[in-house]
């Protein structure tokens, strides 16, 4: 099926998620969609899969404009999309998953539906057992079983949300076969939207590159990595002026470190920052720095190695006893993982607080509180709940709450989600925090911002961390190979 | 005891169980669609008020429990307007509504207490009565009885053997996959939450025409709150559920007769029985010996004891659901 978009536009507010994107695909091919996160890639693929209304555009489908006004509906004209974590029914068998939509007969057929189910399984290679539970099924299987869905369906156009996370090595094989199939057999259209670009390059004939709401081009596959990861991020800036300071003694110590997750192994990690120094962890998400970040936080033990604080072994040391030896970790969710929504700024002061009292002083918090909220420029009361702030403000909290003196600051996309004036001030503050001694470390999606803001970038690319470039001297074309998983 | 009293205790085990096993197929639907109707107790003071009033007004008990049904459908009704359509909580409606229809049943109930009315005629099933044991137990009894067994396998039926019921169970477990398959998932939950509380409606009225037969101040409190506790102990399944109550019923005779041979214990201690009972399965039930247990097993019993054996909310359960 061919599948035209027309200047697709959907506005979250002020927010363009997409902004006039058109593009074109043809069947019987398989297509990449890449791009940074909030890139736009998402909110295209659910627009193209009925999830969502586009604010304005048109979606062709052989010629013929298409109107989704549900998943459902899409699929029944042949959109289908396969999500990272599939849509399916966890507590379900897997033939009653298969069922649920399926027909509106009232009896369920299951005689039939398990030849069915067996049959099309095979077909692409996948092995099924339908009277399985789902929740017995691996990340894998159970995304075969989506797939099997869409297809039985009458998918003749599947979009695949970055399928190849957290399943083996050989059902990705086995993935890739049937991507192949479908397309080279059955002249399905296939749309894979990845972040990891040696998969793109394997697998695609074709890269649509979002960027920012829009299509910044498109380019024949495969090429050369770094020419698509300068699609993605633009062209690199010049380095802003920055306060040149000193650098002090050795803070942060990895030496071998090395993280084992189920999807993931980050491999012999050595790494020195020191009292001062901001350093920056490039790469594309889930490359593994975050789980090095986490590590460092207490929030993820080692596999093995070491990690010295100011010269002190601290391996395998909790967060909390982290926390009270200066080290400060600010998460990318500020709602979800820093702050309690329905508590005040005051209430959240008093919870930060290394002191713990039975009675509470309320107006010497309140105080403290109204000190920090000037001295952060946050636009809210000592009363105000911490959702009704703006989310620069939700950052300059977190920021607020950070006790002083830190020996390190580990800091999630500091700035992800904040306008250009909030995003300006948030690295004053940070660059305020490196006089007293405080080491920085931090993970961005944002090319610019680690080079803007860091002395030194290291690059993660499936698991490992590259050699450290100095971010003074570094090119694009070196991060872009870096980014692309070549040394 | 001889074996005909020990018959007669069995059949009115039974008999006492029939309103809870109602009132528990209704909660279960509502609560495997996703919505937790927690108004149970006040809803069943409510339909057995009004149960018995339209039977003694009108002298017809069939017109009795469609009035009761109706009192039923409006509370639950309630529960689903609040939460589906204006995003309240359903556990703080459910539970407003349960002390409202306590006060407001005695209220309007106040000038029909201790009348007698219409009542459920017995009607034996000519033949299937005569069967040893069971005849007497399940066949020998009235319409009220008949309807509870039945409702129990058609409820286990259209949960596990039809397209709306794997509709129904989808948009208790993961709405948004529901949702992908073309599910309109609110509706499916307006649609269960009221049928189910047309069938608590029917289970307050079966206790006022037929088990406890008449009205007085608080006449069915306690039991709204036991049928939602059954609802939890029977895993979510019609069947386990219509176990559970013929078990609490049972407990309960078996602390009467227990109270007749101990006269020195407090009777108060033998009514915690049932619940004390409840609580050891439900430990026993999600315990790591379970698992030991059927992992134990020969392989192919392992799949369904652990469907029968495993208990588990659906994952939705009191959660909001918005498209897109």
């Amino acid at each position: 099926m061919r599948v035209e978009l027309r200047d697709i536009r959907k506005y979250f507010g002020a927010v363009k998620a997409n902004d006039g994107i058109s593009l074109t695909l043809e069947p019987g091919k398989i297509y990449a969609l890449v791009g940074e996160n909030g890139a736009g890639k998402s909110t295209l693929m659910k627009i193209l899969s009925g999830y969502q209304p586009p604010t304005g555009g048109d979606i062709l489908l052989d010629g013929q404009p298409a109107r989704f006004h549900s998943p459902a509906d899409a699929l029944a004209k042949g959109v289908g999309m396969l999500y990272q974590d599939p849509l399916d029914m966890p507590p379900f068998r897997v033939i009653d998953n298969y069922l649920l939509g399926r027909d509106r007969r009232l009896r369920l057929d299951y005689k039939s539906a398990r030849a069915e189910l067996v049959a099309l399984a095979s077909r692409y290679g996948f092995a099924i057992d339908p009277n399985a539970t789902i929740d017995s099924l691996s990340m894998g299987e159970r995304q075969q079983l989506e797939l099997v869905r869409l297809l039985a369906g009458g998918a003749q156009v599947l979009i695949l949300d970055e399928p190849t996370t957290g399943i083996s090595a050989e059902q990705k094989e086995i993935l890739f076969e049937s991507m192949h199939k479908m397309t080279r057999e059955e002249g399905k259209t296939v749309i894979l939207v990845s972040h990891k670009l040696e998969e793109v390059q394997e697998l695609c004939i074709y890269a649509y590159v979002l960027r920012r709401g829009k299509l910044v081009g498109g380019q024949e596959l495969p090429c050369a990595s770094e020419a698509l990861v300068e699609m993605m991020f633009g062209q690199l800036p010049q380095r802003s002026r920055r306060p040149a300071f000193t650098l002090g003694t050795p803070v942060l110590e990895l030496q071998d470190v090395t993280i084992n997750t189920y999807q993931l192994t980050v491999p012999d990690v050595n790494l020195t920052v020191r009292a001062g120094e901001v350093f920056g962890f490039a790469g594309l998400e889930g490359s593994g720095q975050r789980l090095v970040l986490q590590a460092c936080a207490g929030l993820m033990p080692p596999g093995k190695g070491h990690v010295r604080l100011g010269g002190q072994d601290v391996t395998g040391w909790g967060y909390h006893r982290l926390q009270q030896h200066g080290v400060g970790y600010v998460a990318a969710g500020r709602l979800e993982e820093g702050l309690v929504a329905g508590l005040s700024l005051t209430e959240h002061l008093i919870l930060a607080r290394p002191e713990k009292q039975f009675f509470i002083d309320w107006p010497g918090n309140r105080a403290a509180m109204t000190e920090r909220i000037a001295t952060y420029q946050i636009v809210g009361q000592p009363e105000t709940t911490a959702d009704a702030l703006s989310g620069g403000n939700q950052q300059r909290l977190l920021f607020a709450l950070l006790n002083t003196p830190l020996k390190l600051l580990l800091l999630e996309h500091p700035t992800r989600g904040l306008d250009v004036r909030s995003a300006d001030y948030t690295w004053q503050l940070l660059y305020n925090r490196r006089a007293d001694g405080t080491a920085i470390l931090f993970i961005s999606a944002d090319l610019d911002e680690i080079i803007a803001h860091s002395d030194r970038i290291a690059v993660f690319s499936g698991g490992r961390m590259s050699r450290v470039v100095d971010a003074r001297e570094t090119t694009a074309d070196e991060l872009g190979h870096l980014i692309g998983g070549q040394a | 005891m001889n074996d005909s009293q020990l018959i007669a205790v069995l059949a009115s085990i039974v008999l006492q169980a029939s309103p809870l096993i109602i009132a528990v197929c209704g909660e279960i639907m509502t609560e495997r669609s996703g919505v937790v109707n927690l108004s149970l107790d006040g809803t069943m003071l409510m339909s057995a008020m009004t149960g018995f009033v339209v039977g003694l007004r009108t002298d017809n008990y069939w017109l009795g429990f469609l009035a009761a049904a109706v009192v039923g459908m409006i509370f639950a009704g309630i529960v689903a307007l609040g939460s589906i359509r204006l995003g309240q909580s359903q556990v703080a409606i459910g539970f407003v509504l349960a002390l409202l229809g306590d006060d407001l049943s005695a209220f309007l109930g106040q000038n029909y207490t201790r009348m007698s009315g219409a009542v459920v005629p017995k009607a034996g099933i000519p033949l299937l009565k005569d069967l040893p044991v069971v005849g007497p137990l399940f066949f020998d009894q009235n319409i009220v009885v008949y309807f509870a067994i039945v409702l129990v396998f058609v409820t286990w039926w259209w949960l596990n053997r039809t397209q709306a019921g794997l509709q129904l169970r989808g948009a208790g477990e993961r709405p948004t996959a529901a949702f992908a398959r073309g599910v309109n998932v609110n509706r499916v939950r307006y649609l269960y939450t009221i049928l189910g509380g047309a069938l608590v409606g029917i289970a307050g009225a079966a206790y006022s025409l037929n088990v406890k037969i008449g009205w007085s101040d608080g006449h069915v409190r306690g039991f709204g709150w036991i049928a939602l506790a059954i609802v939890i102990f029977g895993g979510w399944s019609p069947i386990r559920g219509a176990f559970g109550a013929l078990l609490f019923g049972a407990t309960k005779a078996l602390a009467t007769v227990l109270q007749r041979a101990f006269p020195e214990v407090s009777v108060v201690a033998f009514n915690a029985l049932p619940w004390l009972l409840m609580i050891l399965v439900l430990l026993a039930v999600g315990s790591d010996y379970t698992e030991r247990f059927i992992t134990a097993m020969p392989h192919s019993w392992q799949r369904p004891l652990r469907r029968v054996l495993r208990v588990s909310p659906p994952m939705a359960l009191g959660t909001a659901f918005h498209e897109g």
